[in-house]
């Protein structure tokens, strides 16, 4: 079925946003650096290679426990060109504002802004503002455009995942969706519930340092873990498989899914990667990651197996199995 | 958490597997055991249990799932209240993305306009109605004995409070004549019944005596891994000793008497009425639709509702599959045409519906 307008679940990161990007607006823009689709472009310049990206924030509350969409839209950019293996360098910033938003508010977003990137150490040297008439958008919406340079030998990308590899995130899953969730719920019980966003260009760079092997890197954020590994299934036509019972997740986070009806597995990231890379690497950049502050809980959750299709099995805690797909439909509470 | 992982212990649910699958042994018989509820469906789909038990024993998913079961007619209601001027439309997310009989749904009357507002709990719509006084606030009322109280419970708020601007469209419906539906159904081959741990809290074990009466066995089931692979293990041990009964193994939540304040709040707004089920038809004394005394707050009675065209999706097995006699993979359209994304029938739309966890976990 095709659809005549265009759903929020488009913008959701799920199966709707993927057929939007393949039969949209791949077919129109095509060309060689827009079809790898992953989290950035690379580009050759002058025998030089370069990772471009760029990406709109549009949370909503703008201001979460744990940060804003000015730390958002810093730290979201800057680990798009990371998991590329760029050195992230310069950004861009356009802000789209609505006519009565605070100035409070968007100097203590911009002030985050500004501390995020020294901490990143980019810099954000160009900028775009544009007010709308009250209703015309909610609040404050940013884009971010960034700029690397990628010195990692060998190209990190879906296509270089082989059987056998390991797979690895830095931490716990969920915290950044589970903090948005009970932020716009007003969820009382939640309150020590805080977003993961940070730059991860350090703990990334530590990695590539030690492990010649790294094969892939996603930062795992709308969609969550679970929409990643789907995505990178089938893009690699393999299996992964995971285990339950291997995955950091915090108390907290699943207490808000128990609640809720989430699959913390679903819920977004935004200070969290997954990395793929050959085992005999497997304890370096996992102890890389556990001496970095971001990577304290980092874990191996995983495997690459060789048999097609390209699907992601999860053993269960209990020592089921099931299927992890791409997510469908909005992040909706069950109802009974 | 500790409180979760204690009933999600590998070690547990080990032993209890063990004693099925020796259970299964001395039965040497195929046996069918049916989860009611949607909730089931989906933790049985989420912890992988139904491959780790024998063969022989084989969990189907029955009428459980409130979205699921609402009718076409009340689907295409509801679609019709969201459309009406002034109206914010206020429903649990599963609602979303039912498609209705020309292929509409919440969702895309939603894209085109309508006010549909998605909310996790039915006290969000005080707030939504105190702050839109202007508009009329209509909360599609969906749910078995457990969410039906909470219901009831923001209705007599807001006639406390004298807001005027708020409205319920109840489709809610009832347990237990569902399962008499079930039983009195000829094609129906079913051993034994798991029946929800929630809805029981609400009507007490009683409620389900009529299986054990028939000669089935019942067991009042949690949720989580190691209350289901128990209450299975409690439901072959009835079918061994040939002694039907309904088994408590949900004892942390359920009393014999149930809820008995909370099921007074629900008797107080809703009276109970014949009720049309997805697949089941219509089951006599099955839903619940709003007291004379509440006229002001249902909306069925507040808008002039003109004759509906409504009609069974063609070709969407989901009634069979509701009533247990098909698997969704047995419905020509599983994952061909009907899938998550463009979902022909409720079964594959809501996270309960048993061919949405089919789809997701096999
Ligand atoms: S697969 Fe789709 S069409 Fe078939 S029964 Fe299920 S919901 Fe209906």
């Amino acid at each position: 079925m095709k659809h005549d307008k265009i759903l929020l679940e488009h913008g959701g990161g799920g199966l709707l946003s993927h057929d939007l990007i393949a039969q949209l607006f791949v077919p129109r823009f095509r060309n060689p650096y827009l079809e790898r689709l992953e989290d950035s472009a690379v580009l050759n310049v002058d025998h030089r290679k370069f990772c471009f990206t760029t990406d709109s924030y549009v949370v909503s509350p703008a201001f979460f426990p744990g940060g804003n969409i000015g730390s958002l839209a810093v730290c979201g950019t800057v680990n798009d060109l990371a998991v590329c293996g760029g050195n992230p360098l310069f950004l861009s910033c356009g802000v789209i504002v609505e006519e009565g938003f605070p100035m409070a508010s968007l100097e203590t977003i911009c002030d985050t802004m500004a501390e995020k990137a020294a901490q990143a150490g980019v810099q954000i040297v160009t900028g775009d503002t544009k007010v709308v008439a009250r209703g015309a958008a909610d609040g404050i919406f940013i884009n971010t455009s960034g700029i690397g340079v990628i010195e990692y030998p060998s190209p990190l990308s879906v296509k270089s995942i082989s059987p056998g590899d390991v797979i690895i995130v830095n931490g716990t899953l969920g915290d950044h969706g589970a903090a948005v969730i009970a932020a716009r719920e007003k969820l009382s019980l939640s309150s020590d519930l805080l977003s993961d966003t940070a730059p991860l260009n350090g703990l990334i760079a530590g990695i590539l340092q030690v492990s010649p092997h790294v094969h892939c890197m996603r930062d795992a954020t709308r969609g969550g873990l679970g929409a990643i590994l789907a995505e990178i299934a089938q893009a690699a036509q393999m299996r992964i498989d995971i285990d339950e019972k291997n995955m950091p997740i915090q108390d907290n986070v699943r207490g808000i899914c128990e609640i809720l009806g989430f699959d913390p597995l679903y819920l977004a990231n935004e200070g969290k990667i997954v990395v793929f890379c050959a085992e005999s690497d497997a304890r370096t950049v996992l102890q890389t990651m556990q001496q970095h502050p971001y990577g304290r809980n980092a874990a191996l959750i995983g495997r690459v197996g060789s048999s097609t299709p390209g699907r992601v099995v999860l053993k269960t805690i209990i020592g089921g199995e099931r299927m992890i797909d791409l997510p469908t439909g909005e992040l909706v509470p069950r109802i009974c | 958490m500790k409180f979760i992982d204690e009933y999600r212990d590998p070690a547990l649910v080990a032993g209890f597997l063990n004693h099925i699958s020796s259970a299964a042994k001395r039965l040497a018989r195929p046996v069918t055991i049916m989860e009611i509820c949607g909730s089931h469906t989906y933790a049985i789909g989420r912890f992988g249990i139904r491959k780790l038990l024998p063969d022989s024993i084989r969990l189907i998913s029955g009428p459980g799932c409130p979205v699921c079961v609402t009718s076409a007619r009340d689907v295409e209601l509801a679609l019709y209240l969201a459309s009406q001027p002034n109206v914010i439309f206020a429903t649990f997310g599963d609602m979303l993305r039912v498609p209705g009989t020309g292929g509409d749904s919440l969702q895309k009357k939603r894209a085109e306009g309508a006010d549909v507002r998605v909310v996790s709990s039915a006290d969000e719509c005080i707030g939504m109605a105190l702050s839109h006084p202007q508009k009329e606030v209509v909360m599609m009322g969906i749910g078995f004995e457990t969410t039906a109280p909470t219901i009831a419970a923001v209705v007599t708020a807001c006639r406390k409070k004298a807001i005027n601007n708020f409205s319920v469209f109840s489709v809610h419906k009832i347990v237990p004549p569902a399962i008499s539906a079930l039983l009195a159904d000829l094609q129906l081959n079913i051993d034994g019944f798991l029946c929800p741990g929630h809805v029981s809290t609400m009507i007490g074990a009683e409620a389900y005596r009529m299986i054990a009466d028939a000669g089935l066995a019942a067991a009042i089931t949690g949720f989580e891994p190691v209350d289901i692979v128990e209450g299975i293990w409690l439901i072959l041990q009835q079918i061994e000793n040939r002694q039907t009964d309904v088994a408590i193994q949900y004892s942390r939540g359920v009393r014999p008497e149930g809820n008995v304040r909370a099921m007074a709040l629900l008797e107080s707004v809703f009276e109970i009425t014949d009720a049309s089920w997805r697949g089941l038809g219509v089951i006599p004394q099955s839903g619940l639709v709003m007291r004379a005394e509440f006229a002001a707050f249902d909306a069925l009675k507040k808008f002039a509702i003109p004759d509906i065209h409504s009609q069974d999706i063609p070709g969407c097995g989901c009634g069979d599959i509701l009533r247990g006699i098909k698997l969704p993979h047995d419905c020509p359209l599983f994952r061909k045409v009907c899938t998550p994304v463009n979902p022909v029938g409720p079964c594959m739309v809501s996270s309960e519906g048993t061919c949405s966890a089919y789809y997701k976990y096999y």
